[in-house]
């Protein structure tokens, strides 16, 4: 089986791998680059624990190929901290107890991170609907959703 | 498995008429990986439309809008002029799974996918869409609803890809709407569907409709009893009641996990008669 | 050890109680946290299971010899590969779970299971293993399965209580109460029968069951998995592969979820199967659907009750008979079923009657208060309904039958100071209980009762030189656990909850420790790490003597120091933990505590629940518009966590009332093994989800701790009902209440 090469961007940073036509990217990330930050609950886009964003977008990395990632720009849970300073949101999620076990936790961060990219100001509402395909089983998402609300607030402070 | 990922519309046409075994179009791939995922899908080639630049455009044509293939359904919702001309259509599509699979799904995809229960087909069916079929023969126009031809089977022939959807231009007084009923708010295959399209005249009656139900047949099923029961009325309450009897009465789906088939002929009236107040409200109709 | 003294007039305590940070939190913002399938080892194979594609088949032969010759195949195994050793009962139904032998009981039954160098290439080799099944007759529904002529899953599994003639799939019969239910029936002015049923849940933990398994020729072994309870691995895959427990070394990974359905094993016998085969590590991770086909759920049920009640509210008898299928193997939680049902009340005559019952199904795990909340189901839903027809208000009626302090429980025991009438009290002051309902709206509410578990537990605590400290626990910190410990270590120590560091201990590094589970982690884990830490203020205060050369008894540990106390003790400078530890290697070596218990007098914990709800009376569909969870903590000791406790059990149970159901076809095979059709709660179906936490002290824990993680599941499935019963002017009966049904029943009225 011939590997397919591929070029690409995780976190800022130029990657390169080989991987199998038919390993996902989520595959590649875990198995491969040793990102295991990205986590499968499913396998079939149904729970978002493997969320990341490829140019800017979010995506379930489940439900892509490896091969698709070749000069995209993805970002992953890794790339969320810059160094030793947490985001907001990461941050947030700490202070608010917004986890209990924490496996959907990098899915749900990825997708709130994207949620406030494109809408600074959300509605408790708009915020449970953009993060509906994420699947938490512990906490109910009170306190995710209150965690995502103050993140919001303090970032539309900061800026 | 072979990953392909042509430029070009022609160079995507020649490899999947080339193709050895089976080939598999990936535009969004929110349905395709998930059968892969499940061994219900084995390719032996995946052929990536989206680096093919024309697929990926939405633009404005003879008035109504070419959604390429290889269009996300959130790309649809962020064009504003496309959603203000079809509303209904674009919020069938942005209803299409998560926000993570709205980055991804396409409504080629969902069309071609040809579940009964797809979101967006419905409305697409209403709106009159038609697929731009590319292959070895060249390029053809059909009806979006020529396209399913039963569960997971298309009408496309060996080395065909729908390239684009159009949506046609809007009469003055128009307006389109789409609703499902699923048992979560989010996240859940159709119950039942049901796109409504429909124009008034300046009184505010209704000079043309057309209704289309997903999940109530082996196809997503287009009901000109439930458009006749419409047209010439103010879609005032006798007719939408007319209208979602049609409706029902068109309904043949079966009991499935997802829901009964008694249950989806009752929905298929009351989401119709839901969905034809939206589309007439839209329309600029009297409320 | 008791309730502290100086708890009867409100403990003045530092830590416990604040909202500090947890000490895993940043692993698990930033993804660096490692569950179950992030674990990789040199070369390490993988692992993958053959599953069973019908409900009951005779295996009749097995042919690996193409899987096995297949380029990148290292081992394949079935039963067969399996030592032949003693095995008792529970344990060999674990086994034959894991690895099918004479019969396939259920879809996804595992029949065999390929190592190999690839994922692709082990999904190859399963298609390649022949399967010889003789397709058996199959039953499915509980009531189905009891029938004298239903098709039996086992010969001779009926313990001796069942009657004669009872089908062989009943195997099991439970009977609690006291009093005379005729009699007390008699007294009543109403007199209620009905027959509710449960569909069967699963647990749902998002992280599928993962492992590694490294086996030596030397008979040495290790295991990395995620589980609530390593030691539990450890004992049962010993006996499996006939290891002796000190050769296996079990590490629990973080988990990522478990709610009971990791409190056994699945693939971790296997991966230790074909290690030993292949010579290599081998790693195995289940599918999602592996997950539902093939562990937890919980029992579905089918429960009568008579419930008789005065005009004034007064329940003068409870009668219950609980059916309850827990899947292939004997062991559904009927018995806790039959114990809860009605704990929450003081009644003059009660008696339940438990039956379990095997059906084709996977074999059932631990889910959250197991058994309990399909029995508070039919009791809260009866006594719902049985108010309402007397015109009563539903809270008072449960005041007026509340047990209190001293009543004797319907399971036997008499109760201590308890929490059940606060929660109620507070339920009826609080804003929710008045507020204005609009059209198809409807309120209700429902209580519930878990026991909560002690059982046996180790801790360590080390004092380090530098002055600060670790915890060593062996129970997996399944939602902040390490975070609790930290706390009662840094409260009992007197020094700053940063100064304490709690870590999750393999099963070599540490004496035994039950699983985490019965929500007995915070109350017995929390008990131990105050002895150990009292055990170590001991030694420190011994320390403190020397130095001084006073006596031991004329020192006090008082705010994190040692201090002289008493009047011969002399006038000496504090000496606090850290002063201590710098000098630890010259008063006599390092400075530890430890203890070792089986922790005993853990508090049973009551809720009330309050929802309400919007149907949509054309499709049947229900909105939570509002929920408030009354419970009675005991001490919370991080009320964040208390709080995330109280509403990821209430919402877990607003799937079971709602849309998460097992579907299964004509076939026995189970229809929606996936997140798309097992539908859980996602986040827009809910509203926040308000908590009241109580805190009426345990007397059995120097803190006054009670388990918190369990009784919150208890309540909804009652109180939604009651809730959509009253909005939809229908009596709900029948889970889940998914629109389909919904609708039918406001039609047929």
């Amino acid at each position: 089986m011939s590997m397919i090469h591929v070029t690409t961007t995780i976190n800022g940073v130029a990657q390169e791998y080989l991987c199998e036509a038919d390993e996902t990217l989520l595959d590649v990330l875990r198995d491969r680059l040793g990102m295991t930050g990205s986590k499968e609950g499913c396998g079939t886009g149904d729970c978002g624990a493997c969320s990341v964003t490829v140019d800017d977008r979010l995506v379930c990395s489940c439900l892509m190929l490896g091969a698709e990632a070749e000069g995209r720009k993805v970002e992953t849970i890794e790339g969320m901290a810059e160094g030793e300073t947490l985001h907001p949101l990461q941050r947030k999620f700490i202070e608010h107890a917004a986890l209990q076990c924490g496996i959907c936790t990098p899915g749900i961060l990825v997708a709130a991170k994207s949620l406030l990219e494109h809408n600074p100001n959300p509605t408790e509402e708009e915020a449970r609907y953009w993060l509906a395909g994420n699947l938490c089983r512990c906490t109910g998402y009170d306190k995710i959703i209150r965690a995502v609300m103050a993140a919001a607030e303090e970032m539309r402070e900061a800026s | 498995m072979n990953y392909q990922a042509p430029t070009s519309l022609d160079a995507a046409v020649d490899i999947l008429a080339g193709a050895k075994g089976d080939c598999r179009i990936l535009a969004g791939g929110t349905d395709l990986l998930v059968r892969m995922h499940s061994d219900m899908a084995e390719p032996d080639t995946v052929l990536d439309i989206k680096r093919i630049d024309s697929l990926r455009a939405i633009s404005q044509e003879d008035g109504g809008w070419r959604i390429g293939a290889a269009v996300s359904a959130a790309e649809m919702g962020e064009n504003a002029d496309l959603v203000a001309d079809w509303p209904g259509v674009v919020e069938a599509a942005n209803l299409i799974g998560s926000t993570q699979i709205q980055g991804r799904c396409t409504i080629a995809g969902n069309l071609c996918n040809a579940s009964p229960a797809a979101d967006s087909v419905p409305a697409l069916v209403a709106a009159e869409a038609k697929a731009r079929i590319a292959g070895p023969d060249g390029i053809r126009d059909i009806p979006v609803e020529d396209v399913p031809e039963g569960p997971g089977k298309t009408s496309l022939k060996p080395g065909e890809l729908v390239a684009s959807i159009f949506l046609p231009s809007r009469p003055e007084r128009s307006g389109d709407a789409y609703l499902r009923f699923i048992p979560r708010t989010e996240m859940d295959i159709a119950v039942v569907g049901c796109g409504v399209s429909l124009t008034l005249d300046a009184s505010g009656n209704c000079v043309a409709a057309r209704v289309a139900l997903g999940a109530v047949a082996p196809t997503v099923i287009v009901v000109p009893e439930a458009a006749e029961a419409l047209v010439g009325t103010s879609v005032d309450e006798d007719a939408l009641t007319k209208m979602a009897a049609a409706c029902s009465e068109a309904a043949k789906p079966i009991d499935d996990k997802r829901g009964t088939a008694e249950y989806r002929v009752h929905m298929a009236g009351v989401l119709a008669r839901r969905a034809a107040v939206i589309a007439k409200k839209r329309a600029g109709g009297a409320a | 050890m008791a309730l502290d003294a100086k708890m009867d007039g409100k403990l003045d305590f530092k830590v416990v109680g604040t909202r500090v940070n947890r000490p895993d939190g940043i692993d698990k913002v930033t993804g660096r946290a490692r569950f179950g399938a992030d674990m990789t080892a040199p070369g390490m194979l993988v692992g993958k299971v053959l599953r069973s594609p019908h409900a009951h088949a005779k295996i009749k032969s097995i042919d690996t010899s193409a899987a096995e010759a297949l380029e990148g195949v290292l081992a394949v195994v079935t039963r067969a590969d399996f030592p032949e050793v003693e095995l008792d009962e529970g344990t060999w139904d674990v086994l034959d779970n894991c690895m099918a032998g004479e019969k396939a009981l259920y879809d996804g039954h595992a029949v065999a299971a390929v190592a190999a160098a690839s994922e692709s290439v082990a999904k190859k080799a399963l298609k390649l293993i022949k399967v010889d099944y003789e397709p058996l007759p199959h039953v499915i529904a509980v009531d189905d399965a009891m029938k004298a002529d239903a098709p039996a899953l086992h010969d001779g599994r009926q313990v001796e209580n069942v009657p004669e003639g009872m089908g062989a799939n009943v195997v099991a019969r439970y009977e609690f109460g006291h009093g005379d239910i005729e009699a007390g029936l008699g007294k009543a002015d109403k007199v209620l029968e009905r027959t509710y049923k449960t569909e069967a849940t699963h647990q749902g933990y998002i992280e599928p069951h993962a492992c590694l398994a490294q086996v030596g020729s030397d008979g040495q072994a290790d295991l990395w998995c995620c589980t609530q309870g390593q030691y539990m691995v450890r004992d049962t895959c010993a006996a499996i592969m006939g290891l002796s427990q000190s050769r296996l070394k079990v590490t629990a990974s973080e988990i990522g979820g478990g709610f009971g359905g990791k409190t056994t094993v699945f693939i971790e016998p296997v991966a230790l199967a074909l290690s030993k085969k292949s010579g290599r590590p081998v790693k195995m991770v289940m599918s999602r659907s592996e997950v539902l086909r093939a562990t937890g759920p919980t029992a579905s049920s089918s429960i009568d009750i008579r419930l008789g009640m005065t005009e004034d509210g007064q329940i003068t008898a409870g009668f219950a008979e609980l059916r309850y299928q827990g899947g292939a193997y004997p062991g559904s939680p009927v018995e806790f079923g039959s114990m809860s049902a009605f704990a929450p009340y003081d009644l003059e005559n009660v008696k339940t009657v438990g039956w379990d019952v095997v059906a084709n199904r996977p074999k059932q795990a631990a889910y959250r208060a197991p058994g309990a909340p399909m029995a508070a189901f039919a009791v809260e839903s009866a006594i719902d309904e049985l108010a309402k027809g007397l015109g009563l208000d539903p809270l008072e009626v449960r005041l007026k039958n509340a047990a209190r302090e001293g009543t004797k429980a319907a399971y036997g025991v008499t109760y201590p100071a308890i929490g059940l009438e606060a929660t109620l009290r507070t339920a009826k002051d609080h804003p929710h209980w008045t507020a204005p309902l609009g059209e198809n709206q409807g309120r209700g509410v429902a209580c519930g009762f878990w026991f909560n578990f002690g059982g046996n537990t180790c801790v360590t605590l080390n004092v380090t030189p530098d002055g600060t400290v670790n915890v060593i626990e062996g129970n997996p910190d399944i939602g902040g656990s390490r975070a609790s410990m930290s706390m009662m270590a840094a409260e009992e120590l007197g020094v700053p909850y940063e100064r304490v560091r709690t870590v999750i201990a393999d099963t070599a590094s540490l004496g035994l420790n039950d699983v985490t589970d019965g929500s007995r982690v915070t109350f017995a884990v929390g008990l131990a790490t105050i002895e150990a830490a009292r055990a170590a203020k001991r030694e420190m205060c011994k320390r403190a003597a020397m130095v001084w050369g006073i006596d031991e008894e004329a020192v006090v540990w008082e705010d994190g120091a040692a201090r002289p106390s008493g009047p011969n003790a002399g006038k000496h400078d504090p000496m606090t933990l850290a002063d201590i530890a710098a000098i630890a290697s010259n008063t006599g070596g390092p400075i530890a505590g430890h203890s070792e218990i089986n922790a005993e007098g853990a508090g049973v914990s009551f809720a009330t629940h309050m929802v309400d709800t919007e149907v949509d009376p054309e499709s049947g569909a229900v909105k939570i518009l509002r929920y408030t969870v009354f419970q009675d903590a005991g001490k919370a000791v991080h009320p964040d966590y208390v709080e995330g406790q109280f509403q990821g059990g209430a919402v877990q149970g607003i799937g079971w009332a709602l849309n998460e159901a097992y579907i299964y076809g004509e076939d026995g095979v189970l229809q929606n093994p996936g997140f798309l059709d097992y539908r859980v709660p996602v986040a827009s179906d809910l509203p926040m989800i308000d908590t009241v936490i109580l805190e009426i002290p345990n007397p059995g824990h120097p803190y006054g701790v009670r388990g918190v993680g369990e009784t919150s599941i208890v309540p909804p499935l009652a109180a939604i009902a009651n809730s959509v019963s009253a909005a939809a002017g229908v009596r709900m009966t029948s889970l889940p209440m998914s629109p389909p049904k919904v609708l039918k029943a406001i039609q047929t009225g």
